[in-house]
């Protein structure tokens, strides 16, 4: 029988016949359908008391197979997940204290930070959002690189050459675009490098969720998509962003797998983002992996919660904390001993400290360095206005001293 | 020079294209891509055979999505490209201004320095074509008011070429206004005497540089006439028509509205003691009306005479046909020198 999808009108061939997703379903057996709609239930390894799920309810099958992580890794995440979780606490305590101007907090949502940095190897590339910064710290950003601009600071504190770690900035989803790009330039030079561009369930409104998307998906690269949908996009919940049955649905439409994962089991988040990453790597084409998660404290510091949401809800999630979970299910698997729970509970108390140090110092800033990397030579108007705000900072001194 | 014969001709575009090849040929780390860039060779023709000879990995269609080329340009950028990508038309390029505004000009300055990106922006830009609404803007103002981007646009065939490569090979990211009404003029020039100039001493046949370089294209005493792009021409055949009144102009080309040659500027006016900016915008709070204010603060005591603005009107672009009412023209720019203070 002839099957009409074979057949393609003239001129309309290339969409079906460049698509890896032909190659990838068949692989696995499965319709193209059938890979790139994400599984009929959430992806979950871990139940909320963390308990390990039976191997027929984590949401697994053909084309969504997703190996548990070696012990060691989960062991790792563990204690990233840890310190993730003191550096959150720690932020927003310093953010009340006036050390900080702005911290966009993700306790709640450390699974998802903690799976995006570690699913990656260190050829890879980032590109994350303002609120994630336990996921660039997790890389192995100093966190005091990563807080500079929290606190206030011009530029964006850390090299992103040298990390491969994109400088993390406000406007919505336009790293998405940044991170197809790199990818795109990795795969012209012949390089195998994978990138995970990362937004929140709001940012994927946006028309540069939709143009990284496409862009990725014809040019065949990489990039592993990781929205993390909190619920809310500061005062809006998802059912106000969104009539799609998923984030992770939106991925067919531009010819890509999507996936759904609970995005507070740790477990979970780490296999399906390492398998993402691997078949991205595999098959050089981009996938989409949506976490569903909660953002337990406020948008920011400027932000009152109490105006759309209530406490009951926020309580609700409460009991799924990632943290929790993780623990349980590392202790009962004796992954995890008291001796190993303490080392990384000092580990992360570190952190905090060296970050509360940091914070209180006063930074030597030179103000004239805003106007030396506008241009790799500043202009003759940068020049002269330079030399105008060293003649009023002189003077200002000048004053200082004579009172 | 030897005398010019018909294989020393060459148009604006071909000059544009042959930047192009040329610098890919230079550095493998160019890119160009747009939309309809490659096997169409653009609407305009102006990427004309790249893909042809330098392969689809180094000239490429890209999706429709203005954003997405300006964003994946970035990457691009961030991962050691250089890309040369291409608005198809001026108002066109109005989805890519987040990503040309947030990024483009301010990665730099994000990352002190460490991220620098050589991006140019191809813009076909300006009127005169007979085109429709959306392909006639001059939109270089938006441009020349973000700190971080330059802006260069070419008057001249050999400006076309040794812009464009120059804009190419600066690590900072340049829009490139290529004024459409010039495309198909042809010049005596000869591009394989351009290309031994610009590649032999790079550094002394930059055009720009660092502090911008507007040029004297037709020297006079009594009134200086300062333009750009599309509206050089029209200075020039202004001034012809002046001489004939007796009243000597001098011509400006600005060249580079970001860097902005200010010193040149005031050169000019100083000599002159006279001023009229010409441009095809419109003029409220433009290019023009920036160029007068410098001349205010810096020439004030050599000026004989108000500084006056010929350009466009306020008005969304009246294409195509009442655009010969709202483009300077001759006339416009006679006009502006009568009414100018002649007497002491
Ligand atoms: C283009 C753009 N529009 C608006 C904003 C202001 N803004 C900052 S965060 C935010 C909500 C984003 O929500 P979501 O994508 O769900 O991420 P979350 O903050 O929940 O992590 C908004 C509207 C912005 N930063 N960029
Ligand atoms: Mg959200």
């Amino acid at each position: 029988m002839d099957d009409p999808k074979t057949t393609p009108e003239p001129g309309h061939e290339k969409a079906e016949q460049a698509s890896r997703i032909f190659e990838a379903s068949r692989s696995f057996g499965i319709t193209p359908e059938q890979y790139m709609l994400p599984a009929q239930q959430q992806i979950r390894m871990l139940d909320a008391q963390g308990t390990l799920v039976p191997v027929e309810q984590q949401g697994t099958g053909p084309g969504h197979e997703y190996p548990i992580p070696e012990d060691e890794v989960l062991l790792k995440a563990y204690a990233a997940l840890v310190a993730g979780r003191r550096i959150n606490d720690q932020n927003y305590a310093l953010v009340r204290q006036g050390r900080l101007a702005v911290y966009p907090s993700s306790h709640g949502q450390e699974a998802c930070q903690v799976g995006a940095a570690l699913c990656l190897e260190p050829g890879d590339w980032m590109f994350p959002t303002y609120r994630d910064t336990v996921s660039v710290i997790s890389r192995g950003v100093d966190p005091l690189e990563v807080m500079v601009s929290f606190r206030g600071d011009w530029h964006c504190g850390y090299d992103p050459k040298e990390h491969r770690v994109g400088a993390m900035s406000t406007p919505l989803t336009t790293q998405l675009l940044h991170a197809v790009g790199v990818a795109h330039a990795a795969k012209l030079r012949g390089e195998d490098s994978v990138v995970l561009a990362m937004c929140g369930d709001g940012a994927t409104s946006e028309g540069d969720f939709h143009e990284a998307l496409n862009f990725a998906a014809v040019f065949e690269v990489p990039v592993v998509f990781f929205v993390q949908n909190n619920g809310y996009a500061i005062s809006v919940p998802l059912s106000s962003q969104s009539a799609a049955p998923s984030l992770a649905h939106k991925a067919i439409g531009y010819g890509l797998a999507g996936e759904q994962v609970d995005g507070n089991d740790m477990v979970a988040v780490l296999a399906t983002l390492r398998r993402a990453v691997h078949l991205a790597r595999e098959n050089s084409m981009p996938l989409l992996v949506e976490a569903v998660t909660y953002r337990m404290q406020a948008h920011t510091n400027a932000d009152d919660e109490t105006r759309y949401r209530d406490r009951e809800e926020v309580e609700q999630w409460k009991r799924k904390d990632p943290l929790l979970r993780m623990q349980t299910f590392l202790t009962s698997e004796g992954i995890l001993d008291d001796d190993a729970a303490g080392r990384i509970t000092d580990a992360a108390e570190k952190v905090a400290s060296s970050l509360r140090q940091a914070m209180t110092a006063e930074p030597a800033e030179n103000p004239l360095e805003i106007f030396d990397h506008v241009y790799t030579a500043p202009t003759a108007q940068l020049l002269a206005q330079r030399a105008q705000l060293d003649d009023e900072l002189q003077r200002a001194t000048t004053t200082e001293g004579a009172q | 020079m030897s005398t010019i014969t018909a294989t020393s001709t060459t148009t604006f575009a071909s000059a544009l294209n042959t930047a192009m090849s040329d610098a890919m040929e230079a550095d493998e780390s160019v890119v160009v891509f747009g939309e309809d860039v490659g096997t169409l060779g653009g609407v305009f023709r102006i990427t004309d055979g790249l893909t042809k000879r330098f392969g689809a990995n180094r000239c490429f269609d890209t999706p429709l999505a203005e954003s997405g080329i300006a964003g994946t340009a970035v990457g691009m950028a961030i991962n050691g490209m250089r890309p040369v990508i291409e608005m198809q038309f001026d108002a066109f390029a109005f989805p890519a201004l987040e990503q040309i505004f947030s990024h483009i000009a301010k990665m730099a300055n994000r990352t002190r320095g460490r991220v620098r990106l050589p991006i140019v922006i191809r813009i076909p830009y300006g009127g005169g074509v007979g085109g429709v609404e959306h392909h006639c803007d001059s939109s270089e103002a938006y441009y020349a008011h973000t700190a971080g981007l330059k802006v260069f646009t070419p008057a001249t065939a050999a400006d076309a070429y040794l812009m464009l490569r120059e804009a190419i090979d600066t690590d900072d990211p340049v829009v490139f206004f290529e004024p459409k009404k010039l495309y198909w003029s042809k010049a005596p020039e000869d591009l394989s005497t351009l290309r031994q100039t610009y590649e032999s001493d790079s550094a002394h046949s930059r055009q720009i540089g660092a502090q911008g370089q507007a040029v004297v294209v037709r020297e006079g005493t009594d009134v200086s006439i300062i333009s750009y792009g599309p509206s050089v021409a029209t200075a020039v055949k202004a001034a012809e028509a002046a001489a004939e009144d007796g009243i000597s102009a001098e011509v400006l080309d600005m060249r580079s509205l970001v860097p902005f040659d200010e010193a040149g500027l005031i050169r000019t006016v100083e000599k002159t003691g006279r001023a009229v900016v010409v441009a095809e915008a419109q003029g409220f709070v433009s290019v023009a009306s920036e160029i007068t204010a410098r001349i205010q603060e810096r020439c004030f005591h050599s000026l004989a005479s108000p500084v006056l603005r010929v350009t466009g009107f306020d008005i969304p672009y009246p294409a195509p046909k009442l655009e010969e009412h709202h483009l300077p023209d001759v006339d416009r720019i006679l006009d502006a020198l009568d009414e100018m203070q002649w007497e002491d």
